[in-house]
C-alpha cells in the first residue's frame, strides 16, 4: 500500500448545504461516496497529497423515493440497496441486474450509483441500464441544482461534464407509459465474479400496434469512452417488423454509434463480434 | 494410526481467525521501510544516477552494489544474477538501488526522486530469436530415423504455453536485523537454506553468522522458491547499512512485475505411428523462456524435457530441449516445474493424432501407456507403483468419458442449443523428488528431537506454505513410533535449529523428507526400547521415558541423512537411467460448455483420478488435488501475463485473471495408492501432480465442444471466437 494518510487531508460534511460548501472551498477534492474506486488509488499511492471529501454523513443522499412519475435514487444508495428495492426490482429490472453483476457482494455492499456515475470509467457496469432507462442525474453546486440527462453526464474515459464543485445528489429515473415488451441486461466479464466487462448490453424492445416496433432502445459499455445508445439501429428499428432481414440490417448499423479497441482486457474484433451476437440474439429474443 | 486419517491443518485455525502473523504483521521495534529502485529499461547501460536535491536524502539510507560486503550475486545455479545491477541493466523492473526510510510511504517517495539515465542496448523478447542459451539437453532411446521410416503415419504439431503467476495470497516480505553479531533474515519463504547460501555469498559470512527463519507464509507454488534470496540480500544491505531493522514488503504490482514466473514455451512434436495407434517414433523440441538469469532454468528445463513425452512408452524417441535468455524479468519455479509446459503439448498431440488415424485419442492412449514393467525414454524401468491404467480407467469411467462424447457431439449438431459440449482427457507422470542425482547432491538431513520435558519435535528445514507439511510430519512421526500425532510439534524452520532437509519443492517434502523424519523417528523408537525398555504409552511415561533418554541435557536429537537407494542408476552426461526414485501417476476429464454467442467456457465437472503412493491424510491430499487443478484451470482458461517492451502490464489482480470461487467447477476426486517400498508408508508426490494436465484436457474439450484444435493457452473466448470465425 502506498497510500500516505498523513499527506492527506479529510474533509467531512454532515449534510449536502455543507457539502457543496466544503467543495467549494477545495474543489481538488476526491469526494468518497463508497471508496471502491478510490482505495485502489489509494493503494497505488495516486491520492497522496490530496483531499478527500468524506460524504458517508451526508443522510438526504442515502434514499430511494418513489415518486409520481419515477424514482429517485440517492447518490449514496448502494448497488446492494438497489437490487433489494421493490418498485426498482418491478420497474427497472436491468438496473437490478447490472448492480449485481459489480465486483462481488463486498464491493456491492460499499459502492454507489452515484460514486460508480462520478468515476465514469468506460466499463461502468451500471450504464447501459441507466442509458435505456433514459436516467436523469441530478447534481448539486454552489450555484443550485441541475439535471444532466445520462447521455450528456460522460465526457471520456473517467471525466464527466460536471463542472468543478458539483456533485451528484440522486439519479431519477422515469416510470416508462406502457411497460417494455422486452427487457435484456447481459455482461460479458473476464470471469464469472469479481470482472471488469469487455462489453455490457442493455436492451429495451416496447411493441406498437400492427405487429412493428413503436421503440427500441438499446445501449453498450466498454465499446467506446463512454456508454453508447446505438441511435442509428434504433430510429432504423423503429415502426418495423422484427423480421431477420431488419434484424440483421439493425444489427450492420451498430458500428454507426460504437468503436471499440483492443486493450489489456479484450479486443476490438472480439467485442464487436459478440456484441453484434448478443444484439442479434436479444431482437431475436433468444436470450433473457 | 494416524496416517490415512484426516487430522486436522496445524496451521488452519490461526489463519483462519486472522491471528496468525505474516512478516507484514509482525511489530518489528525500530523497523524501518525498505524499498527498491528499479530499472526503467529492459537492456542498457547505466549512464547517470542522480538525486533530486530537493529531498531529504539525510533521513533515508540508500544502498546500491558497491556496499555489497561479499560477492554482488544471489548464488543459485549459475553465478549470473547480480544483487544489484551494477553498470548494465539487462530487463526491466531489475533492482539497482535500495532506500530505507522510518516512513513506508516517504520511503516509496524517495524511490520516485532517483533518476537513472540508460545508455539503450537493443533487447531481444523472442525466445526463437535468442542466441544465448543457458541450458540444453538431448535425450535418446532407440533409432528415431528407422523408426519414423517404419512408421505409417507421421504426425507432426507446435504447441505453446504462456507465462503464469503464482498469485500466492501473500506477496514476497523479508526482514532483516543483526542481533549479537549474527545477521538475522526472516520472511516468507519456501527454502530457507536457499536463502542462507546465497546470504554466505554476498555478505561473506558463514553459517554460524547468519540465520534464516521462516515467519507464517501466505503461499509459494514455486514463487518463493529462489526469489527470496534475492529479497533477503536487499533486506539485510540496507539493515546492516541502516544499523537496524530493515523491511521489504513488495506490493502485489511490484510483485508481479518484478519476480519471478512460469516459463513459457514452445513444444513441436514430430510422431510416427502404426495405423492401430501404436507409437513407433517421436521426435520433441522443447524451447524455453528463461528471461534475463539463468535461476532454475537449467533444472525447469530438465523435468520439462524429462516429462516431454509423456506418460506412454515409445522404442525410438528423441527429446532436444534448450532454455534461451531474454531481456524479461527471470522465469522461475512454478508448480509443476516445466512439466505443465511439456505434457500440454505431448497429451494435446494425441487429439491431432486421433483426427489423422480417426480413432479416439482415449484408445491410443490405453495403447501406449505406461505399465509395469514398461521402459522410458531415458531407459527407465518402471518396476513398482505404477497407476498411469488405473487412474486412466477410474477418470474414464467416473467421467461418463465415452456416453459424454457421444451424447455431445448429437448435442452440438443441433443449431437450436445455446452451447457447445465437450469433454477431453489428459494422463502424465510426475516424477517425486529431486531429478537424477539431485538428491544425492542435496544430501538432506532431517529429524526428531526429545526434550528433557518430554516434548517431541520434528526437525526438518521444510516450510508450511499452506500444503499441510506439519500436518503430515506429526502423522508420519507419530506412526513411526506408535503414539498420537497430538505429541509431536514441528519446529519452525530456522537455520539455526534445524538441519538442511532440502528445498520446500518437487513434489519431495512427503515423499523424501517425510521418509527422513520416519526413519529418525523410528531410531528415537529403537533408542526409547534400548535404554527405556519401551515406547511410553502415556504422557507420565514420556516424561519418565524423556529424563532417562536425555541423561541429564536439555534434549536428544535423532538425525538422519538421505540415503540414495541402490536400484537408482542415473548419468548426468548422458541423462540415461532412473531419472526418478519413482512417478505419481494422474488421469483427468474436463467437462465444458462454450456460450455460442460470447464464447465463454463453463467448467461443469472435473474429474481426476490421481496415484499418490500413500495418501498420509487424504482431505489434504484431496485439497492440494482441487486447488492444484483450479490453478492449471487458471492457466487453461483466463490466465496470461502480457508482456510489452520487457514488463507485464496486467500486474495486478484486476486485469491478471485468476480464477475465483465461482469459476470453479464441482471436482471428483479419487485416489489411487499405489505404495512405493521407499516412500513413508508407500507415499509418493502430490504438490505438483495436479498442475499438470487440467491444460490439454481443457483443450482437448474446446475441440471436442468446436472442432478447433487450438494449440494455445490461455483458452480465451478471443482464442476461441478467432479460431472459429
Amino acid at each position: 500500500m502506498r497510500g500516505d494518510a498523513k499527506s492527506m487531508t479529510v474533509l467531512r460534511p454532515r449534510s449536502a448545504a455543507e457539502a457543496v460548501k466544503s467543495y467549494a472551498k477545495v474543489p481538488t477534492a476526491m469526494p468518497l461516496a463508497g471508496g471502491t474506486d478510490l482505495m485502489v488509488g489509494w493503494n497505488l499511492g495516486v491520492l497522496n497529497g490530496r483531499s478527500i471529501l468524506d460524504l458517508s454523513r451526508v443522510a438526504e443522499w442515502k434514499k430511494i423515493n418513489v415518486v409520481s412519475d419515477g424514482i429517485d435514487i440517492g447518490s449514496l444508495v448502494t448497488h446492494s440497496e438497489i437490487q433489494k428495492h421493490p418498485v426498482i426490482r418491478k420497474r427497472f429490472p436491468l438496473l437490478v441486474a447490472a448492480c449485481g453483476t459489480v465486483g462481488a457482494a463486498q464491493i456491492q455492499n460499499r459502492g454507489t450509483i452515484g460514486g460508480n456515475i462520478a468515476n465514469a470509467s468506460p466499463a461502468g457496469d451500471t450504464f447501459p441500464a441507466l442509458a435505456v432507462y433514459e436516467a436523469t442525474v441530478r447534481v448539486l453546486g454552489q450555484s443550485g441544482r441541475r439535471g444532466v440527462p445520462i447521455s450528456e453526464i460522460f465526457a471520456g474515459v473517467k471525466k464527466t461534464t460536471l463542472k468543478p464543485g458539483e456533485l451528484i445528489e440522486a439519479v431519477f429515473l422515469p416510470f416508462t407509459d406502457t411497460a417494455p415488451t422486452r427487457g435484456v441486461f447481459r455482461k460479458v466479464g473476464t470471469r464469472a465474479a469479481q470482472a471488469i466487462s469487455k462489453t455490457m448490453f442493455a436492451g429495451l424492445l416496447f411493441n406498437g400496434k400492427g405487429g412493428v416496433l413503436a421503440e427500441a432502445r438499446l445501449a453498450f459499455g466498454s465499446l467506446a469512452p463512454t456508454v453508447r445508445r446505438l441511435y442509428a439501429a434504433e430510429s432504423f428499428l423503429k415502426g418495423r417488423k422484427l423480421d431477420d432481414k431488419t434484424i440483421n440490417a439493425a444489427a450492420e448499423l451498430m458500428t454507426t454509434d460504437v468503436s471499440p479497441i483492443d486493450d489489456i482486457r479484450s479486443t476490438r474484433e472480439y467485442r464487436l463480434v459478440v456484441s453484434r451476437n448478443l444484439l442479434i440474439a436479444f431482437l431475436k429474443g433468444e436470450v433473457k | 494410526m494416524s496416517v490415512g486419517k484426516n487430522e486436522p491443518r496445524r496451521d488452519g485455525p490461526a489463519k483462519l481467525t486472522g491471528r496468525a502473523k505474516y512478516l507484514d504483521d509482525l511489530d518489528i521495534p525500530g523497523c524501518w521501510h525498505g524499498v527498491t529502485v528499479r530499472a526503467t529499461v529492459p537492456h542498457g547501460k547505466i549512464k547517470s544516477v542522480s538525486y533530486d536535491p530537493s529531498f531529504p536524502w539525510q533521513e533515508c539510507v540508500i544502498a546500491t552494489a558497491e556496499d555489497i560486503p561479499g560477492k554482488n550475486l544471489v548464488a543459485l545455479i549459475e553465478a549470473d544474477q547480480p544483487l544489484l545491477a551494477d553498470g548494465i541493466v539487462r530487463h526491466r523492473e531489475e533492482a539497482v538501488i535500495l532506500i530505507a526510510h522510518p516512513d513506508r510511504a516517504t520511503a516509496y517517495e524517495a524511490a520516485k526522486r532517483v533518476k537513472i539515465e540508460y545508455e539503450p542496448l537493443p533487447p531481444v523478447f523472442d525466445m526463437e530469436k535468442s542466441e544465448k542459451v543457458f541450458k540444453s539437453f538431448k535425450i535418446e532411446r532407440g533409432d528415431v530415423d528407422a523408426g519414423f521410416a517404419a512408421a505409417d503415419v507421421i504426425v507432426e504439431g507446435e504447441y505453446r504455453t504462456p507465462s503464469q503467476e503464482q498469485a500466492y495470497i501473500e506477496n514476497n516480505a523479508i526482514a532483516a536485523y543483526e542481533e549479537n553479531g549474527i545477521l538475522i533474515v526472516t520472511g516468507s519463504i519456501q527454502c530457507p537454506y536457499y536463502v542462507l547460501k546465497a546470504m554466505k555469498q554476498a555478505f561473506d559470512r558463514d553459517e554460524t553468522k547468519i540465520r534464516v527463519i521462516q515467519t507464517v507464509t501466505g503461499g509459494g507454488f514455486g514463487g518463493k522458491e529462489e526469489y527470496p534470496s534475492m529479497l533477503a540480500g536487499h533486506a539485510a544491505l540496507l539493515a546492516l547499512k541502516a544499523g537496524r531493522p530493515v523491511k521489504i514488503v513488495y506490493d502485489r504490482h511490484e510483485d508481479m512485475t518484478a519476480t519471478t514466473k512460469r516459463h513459457p514455451a514452445i513444444v513441436r512434436h514430430k510422431t510416427g505411428l502404426m495405423k492401430d495407434g501404436k507409437l513407433v517414433a517421436q521426435d520433441i523440441e522443447v524451447v524455453m523462456d528463461g528471461g534475463a538469469y539463468a535461476t532454475l532454468s537449467a533444472v525447469v528445463l530438465s523435468r520439462g524435457t524429462l516429462h516431454a513425452a509423456g506418460v506412454y512408452e515409445c522404442p525410438n524417441t528423441r527429446v532436444r530441449s534448450k532454455v534461451v535468455m531474454t531481456h524479461t524479468p527471470p522465469n522461475g519455479a512454478f508448480r509443476g516445474f516445466g512439466a505443465p509446459q511439456t505434457l500440454f503439448a505431448v497429451e494435446l498431440h494425441w487429439e491431432k493424432i486421433a483426427d489423422v488415424l480417426k480413432i479416439d485419442s482415449l484408445v491410443l492412449r490405453q495403447k501406449n501407456i505406461f505399465k509395469l514393467g514398461s521402459t522410458t525414454a531415458t531407459g527407465q524401468k518402471l518396476l513398482e507403483s505404477v497407476g498411469a491404467e488405473e487412474c486412466l480407467q477410474k477418470t474414464v469411467k467416473g467421467s461418463k468419458y465415452v456416453a459424454k462424447r457421444k451424447e455431445y457431439d448429437r448435442w452440438n449438431k443441433s443449431s437450436k442449443n445455446k452451447t457447445w459440449k465437450g469433454i477431453g482427457l489428459a494422463v502424465c507422470h510426475h516424477g517425486a523428488g529431486f531429478t537424477g542425482s539431485g538428491e544425492v547432491y542435496l544430501a538432506s538431513r532431517a529429524g526428531v528431537a526429545l526434550t528433557r520435558s518430554g516434548e517431541l519435535i520434528v526437525l526438518a528445514a521444510s516450510t508450511e506454505i499452506g500444503q499441510g507439511t506439519n500436518t503430515m510430519f506429526a502423522q508420519v512421526a507419530s506412526d513411526a513410533l506408535g503414539v498420537p500425532a497430538s505429541w509431536f510439534s514441528v519446529e519452525t524452520p530456522d537455520t539455526h535449529k534445524v538441519p538442511d532437509s532440502g528445498p520446500t519443492v518437487a513434489s519431495r517434502t512427503c515423499m523424501v523428507v517425510g521418509g527422513l523424519v520416519s526413519r529418525a523417528t523410528r531410531e528415537l523408537k529403537r533408542a526409547f526400547e534400548a535404554e527405556y525398555g519401551k515406547v511410553p504409552k502415556t504422557p507420565a511415561d514420556l516424561k519418565k521415558a524423556a529424563a532417562v533418554l536425555c541423561a541429564g541435557k536439555a534434549a536428544r536429537r535423532f538425525e538422519v541423512q538421505y540415503e540414495k537407494p541402490p536400484e537408482v542408476t542415473w548419468d548426468d552426461a548422458t541423462y540415461r537411467g532412473d531419472a526418478y526414485g519413482v512417478y505419481s501417476y494422474a488421469a483427468i476429464a474436463v467437462d465444458l460448455e462454450i456460450d455460442k454467442l460470447t464464447y465463454e467456457v463453463r467448467v461443469n465437472k472435473v474429474t481426476t483420478a490421481q496415484d499418490i503412493g500413500k495418501a498420509i491424510n487424504p482431505l489434504l491430499a484431496e485439497g492440494q488435488i482441487i486447488g492444484g487443478s483450479t490453478q492449471g484451470l487458471g492457466w487453461a482458461l483466463l490466465e496470461e501475463p502480457i508482456f510489452k517492451d520487457g514488463i507485464m502490464i496486467n500486474g495486478q489482480f484486476t486485469n491478471y485473471i485468476i480464477p475465483t470461487s465461482l469459476d470453479t467447477p464441482p471436482f471428483q476426486v479419487s485416489l489411487v495408492e499405489k505404495p512405493y517400498s521407499r516412500g513413508p508408508f508407500g507415499a509418493k508426490g502430490v504438490g505438483e501432480l495436479p498442475m499438470d494436465i487440467p491444460g490439454p484436457a481443457v483443450a482437448a474439450a474446446v475441440k471436442h465442444a468446436t472442432g478447433r484444435l487450438i494449440p494455445t493457452l490461455p483458452h480465451t473466448p478471443e482464442r476461441i471466437a478467432k479460431a472459429l470465425s
